[in-house]
């Protein structure tokens, strides 16, 4: 561990690490633009200028390794007049638009000049170059040319992470812009990472941009459910409404990336389509009511079964949309309140879903299918409890996170589950099956959620939820915790923490965990059993 | 005295193989095969002193000494042939008419590095040298100087030529090594150094032609001979690229050390000043180093030390001749006129700050500056120097700093009269101006 000193202050610093690291670790930024962790060093911007005591000339942070003794001024004059000039010669022919820049607000070349430059422009705006300006570039990237600072983040991302070289910097000196090739345009499942690490305006996001001011946004840590991958995210929400989800770093899982399809994937969790009321079926078609009849309903409906035909009467079936606390928490309802050991476990993908690919994508398209296996569920228990109600064994079934007719299609799931005595359907969205269904109760999405997904690894990783859910929607915790107090009389605690906490007591795979100590970026379980699930 | 380097000059068809050969080419390469150990060779290019001619003046033998020995990867020599500094036109006739000089000098640094591949990068505009390039290496391969157990030595080594696509930057070796690699010419950030981490990732050597050149000639007469030319700590035969308002503007060999003064006025060589006018100004060493006043140029010695101690640099050797009627404000706008355009846009200061300079010289030039320019100027010129990936950026930096306070006259006169003083004067002669008596060529050579 080489021993340096920036500012006066002592770092033992790991090996290998550059001085902007270094210098965070010390709480000290030395601002940067075109450094980026994930990416090759290009130290093309020379905002990260700093004084090493002994060398003559300054030299950029993003490629200087730590040495011992390395003695380093981040705020001597030197350094600060070469960052005042760093930002207006980046500013000069900057086309000064902020007013109708969408990246106002998370602009660093805004935040940059008002730390660190402040001073007038000595440039006159006529001067000022001309490039292209909302060019639409494919992959929904909106590019402009003349706020682009060129420190090429973009071009080494599909460089070096994709690795498909859509972007590149074109022409020479000033008259440089970064474009795609003549007659191409970008087309990448990733390509929407680019807005992220462009430090300016230059590259924005289509579908995002207009839409709501970044300052308005609030930031919650969570995990993307859009497959079996769960890249860590951050969803930016105003007043109950998601705007975009943002990859957030996790060395275990997905760096600092995501992918578009995960991106836009809450578009489907707000809208028309969610459910905001419990419903039940009355003369064909579902009607309105409230939680306490619902929850009085369904109890009626499972206890009268089980005094009737027996408890193994009454089954679920849990998706691998279902965090792990509520496969627990349902798979436990079963066992002690119901006295059922039917719950079967369905991690379904549609057909025509992307694949997998060798960077993050995950060709199942469920967030928790590792959970519910480590959980002992099974990933096709539909087959085995559709053939106990054709059987006439089930009379009362439970759906969490569950499809069959969008599975088995209408006529199929007739066939199978058309002797059902009362189908009981816990939803954030509207499904096909809900056609058929006694009862609908409107429950979370998982942005809306405390709680935990396992990933196809094993990483078990943190929701947070960003808001309540809409209408009367409910976690399906509590949901479910309500069932249980009306069928037991018993008060339990259905916090995702303390369901958490139980599930690591009663699931070996889990052993140990907490949700708090889950972190930033997950703990691992154990995947057994011939590296396919626990 | 003797023509070492531009020895083509009294031997005609040099470039052919058996008149190479009989005025003893090649027999420097067998000595570094069979008399010497690659460390002896390089300790006799340490002990000769020779400096890079490319323009950095590094020495050779101390870069040769930073290849890594017994490498894994394999190792790389490239010889520089970009030569775009303006003011700059030796190594061009070195490849037409000494091409077997250039590689003789490579295949001796292949030797003593122990590289098996060589490449030598010419500027795109190099057609003809890369033709007469071509022919030398195909003579020389049917000779057995190139390709396997080169002379029965065991050692094989290949040598490619490599034509760029147009590009100054080119010239500086980690933009080079980008290119050759096929990718956009960039220059690269060091560390790493080329010696560790140069073509493909592997240890390479980069030396210009020039310096190449002079390797045979040392590996066969030693490095005590060298030294005694010019002066001891940078020594040996050098090119000078004579340009600009002399009489005889041209290329001239001569020792290192050599008076700037007799390079501009003895009559078998610059033969004085065109039309007799005053001198003004020279640069010494290619358009990317500091001015000089006819006052300081009269002084000073042509040699690494010297023309350093004198406050410029001497660079590739590029010397570039201004008479009483150029108009200064003029020749620096031209000078940020090519660094502009030649800037590769990598590095925030070089790329703003060079197409900026040029902006505010068009002004002052054209009548439009003010008395704060001249300051913004020098203000520029210090942001941008030592700041970049390259030197680029402090190759333009440096004229600026220098015309600019040495000329400062001019430069304010332009302000007050909202004109430039010379360009209505009969006499101006613009600095970029093709009005020059019809070139005297080279040195005694009549054709190429
Ligand atoms: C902008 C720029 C352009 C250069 N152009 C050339 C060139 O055309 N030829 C050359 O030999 N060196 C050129 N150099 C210097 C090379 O980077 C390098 O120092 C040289 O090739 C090393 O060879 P030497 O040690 O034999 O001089 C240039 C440097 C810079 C910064
Ligand atoms: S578009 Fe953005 S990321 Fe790409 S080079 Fe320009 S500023 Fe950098
Ligand atoms: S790879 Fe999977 S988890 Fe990651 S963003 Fe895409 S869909 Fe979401
Ligand atoms: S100094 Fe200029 S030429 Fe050199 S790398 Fe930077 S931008 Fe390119
Ligand atoms: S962050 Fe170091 S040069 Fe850009």
């Amino acid at each position: 561990m080489p021993k340096v000193t920036i500012n006066g202050q002592q770092l033992d610093a790991p090996q290998g690490i550059n001085l902007i690291q270094a210098a965070e670790m010390l709480g000290i930024e030395i601002p940067h633009y075109c450094y980026h962790p994930g990416l090759s060093i290009a130290g093309n911007c020379r905002m990260c200028l700093v004084e090493l005591q002994g060398v003559p000339k300054l030299q950029i942070a993003c490629n200087t390794r730590v040495a011992e003794g390395m003695v380093v001024h981040t705020e001597s004059p030197r350094v600060k007049k070469a960052q005042a000039a760093v930002l207006e010669f980046l500013l000069l022919n900057h086309p000064i638009d902020c007013p109708v820049c969408d990246q106002a607000g998370e602009c660093k070349l805004q935040d940059y000049y008002m730390d660190y430059d402040r001073q007038p422009s000595r440039f006159p705006l006529g001067k000022k170059n001309k490039k292209g300006k909302a060019l639409d570039i494919g992959s929904g990237l909106m590019l402009d040319q003349e706020r682009c600072i060129l420190c090429a983040r973009c071009t080494r991302f599909f460089d070096e992470v994709t690795r498909t070289s859509e972007l590149a910097i074109f022409e020479r000196g000033d008259h440089c812009v970064v474009d795609t090739y003549p007659g191409r345009k970008v087309n990448n499942p990733y390509a929407l990472n680019v807005v992220d690490i462009c430090p300016v305006g230059a590259l924005t996001e289509k579908e995002f941009r207009f839409k709501m001011r970044v300052w308005y946004l609030h930031r919650t840590p969570s995990v993307c459910g859009a497959c079996a991958r769960g890249c860590s995210i951050d969803i930016d929400h105003h007043r109950g409404r998601i705007y975009r989800y943002k990859p957030r770093y996790n060395p275990n899982v997905n760096q600092w990336w995501m992918c578009d399809e995960g991106r836009h994937s809450f578009k489907l969790l707000q809208g028309e389509n969610r459910l905001l009321k419990p419903r039940y079926q009355a003369d064909g078609r579902l009607a309105t009511e409230g939680w306490d009849t619902a929850i009085a309903r369904a109890a009626e409906r499972i206890r009268g079964c089980a005094s009737q035909y027996g408890p193994n009467a009454i089954g679920a079936l849990v998706s691998a949309q279902a965090t792990n606390e509520e496969i627990f928490a349902l798979k436990r309802f079963m066992a002690r309140a119901v006295g059922s050991t039917v719950v079967g476990g369905v991690s379904w993908t549609p057909v025509g879903a992307s694949p997998d690919d060798n960077f993050l994508i995950r060709g199942d398209k469920n967030p928790n299918t590792a959970g519910l296996k480590a959980m002992g569920l099974l990933e096709n228990g539909l087959g085995w409890v559709a053939g106990l109600v054709r059987r006439g064994q089930i009379k009362v079934l439970i759906l969490l996170r569950c499809d069959p007719v969008r599975i088995l299609g209408e006529s199929e799931f007739m066939a199978w589950f058309g002797a059902l005595d009362h189908l009981i359907v816990l939803d954030c969205i509207a499904t096909q099956t809900m056609a058929f269904a006694n009862q609908v109760m409107p429950i979370a999405a998982y942005p809306e959620l405390d709680g935990s997904f396992t990933n196809f690894e094993g990483w078990v990783q943190r929701l947070r939820p960003a808001f309540d859910p809409p209408g009367e929607a409910r976690p399906a915790l509590e949901v479910i915790g309500a069932l249980e107090r009306e069928l037991l009389k018993v008060e339990w605690n259905y916090s995702a923490a303390s369901v958490f906490a139980e599930l690591a007591q009663a699931e070996p795979a889990f052993e140990g965990l907490t949700l708090e100590g889950l972190g930033a970026h997950g703990a691992r379980i154990a995947m057994s059993r011939n590296g396919s699930g626990p | 005295m003797e023509r070492i380097l531009s020895r083509w000059v009294d031997i005609p068809n040099l470039r052919d193989i058996e008149v190479y050969e009989a005025h003893g080419g090649y027999r420097a390469l067998r000595k570094a095969l069979f008399e010497m150990t690659p460390e002896e060779i390089i300790e006799e290019i340490k002990a000769s002193n020779l400096r890079g001619r490319g323009g950095a003046a590094f020495p050779t033998g101390v870069k040769w000494s930073f290849i890594p020995r017994n490498s894994e990867k394999p190792v790389y020599v490239v010889c520089n042939a970009d030569e775009s500094e303006p003011g700059t036109f030796a190594n061009r006739y070195q490849l037409e008419n000494d091409p077997h000089g250039v590689i003789e000098g490579v295949l001796i640094c292949c030797r003593a590095v122990n590289a098996h591949t060589a490449y030598i990068y010419l500027r795109g505009e190099f057609a003809l040298q890369k033709r007469r390039l071509d022919e030398a290496l195909a003579q020389a391969r049917a000779r057995g100087y190139i390709g396997r157990n080169i002379m029965g030595s065991n050692f094989d080594v290949e040598v490619y030529t490599h034509r760029g696509a147009g590009a100054y930057i080119c010239g500086e070796e980690t933009a080079l090594l980008e290119s050759l690699e096929g990718k956009r010419g960039y220059p690269r950030n060091r560390p790493p150094f080329p010696a560790t981490y140069g073509a493909f990732g592997c240890p390479t050597v980069v030396n210009n032609v020039e310096t190449l050149s002079n390797v045979p000639h040392i590996i066969a007469r030693g490095a005590q001979w060298y030294r005694s030319i010019g002066p001891e700590k940078s020594p040996g035969p050098k090119l000078f690229c004579l340009s600009g308002h002399v009489n005889r503007p041209g290329l001239y060999e001569l020792p290192m050390g050599f008076p700037l003064k007799d390079m501009i006025y003895r009559e078998d060589l610059g033969g004085g000043i065109l039309g007799g006018k005053k001198l003004k100004a020279v640069i010494p060493g290619g358009s990317s180093f500091p001015v000089f006043t006819a006052e300081e140029a009269l002084k000073v010695n042509m040699d690494f030390e010297s023309v350093r101690a004198a406050g410029s640099l001497m660079g590739t050797g590029g010397v570039i001749v201004m008479h009483e009627d150029t108009c200064m404000v003029d020749a620096l706008r031209t000078i940020a006129r090519f660094y502009h355009h030649e800037s590769c846009g990598q590095c925030t200061p070089c790329r703003e700050g060079c197409s900026w300079i040029e902006k505010l010289m068009i002004d002052l030039e054209e009548g439009r500056g003010t008395m704060e320019d001249l300051d913004r100027l020098i203000d520029i010129a210090s942001n941008m120097e030592g700041n970049t990936i390259c030197v680029l950026a402090d190759s333009l930096a440096m004229p600026v700093k220098s015309f600019v306070p040495k000329f400062r006259d001019e430069f304010e006169e332009h302000v007050r009269l909202k004109r430039c003083p010379f360009k209505f004067s009969a006499k101006f002669v613009s600095f970029t101006s093709s009005e020059r008596p019809s070139s005297h060529a080279v040195d005694g050579l009549s054709s190429s």
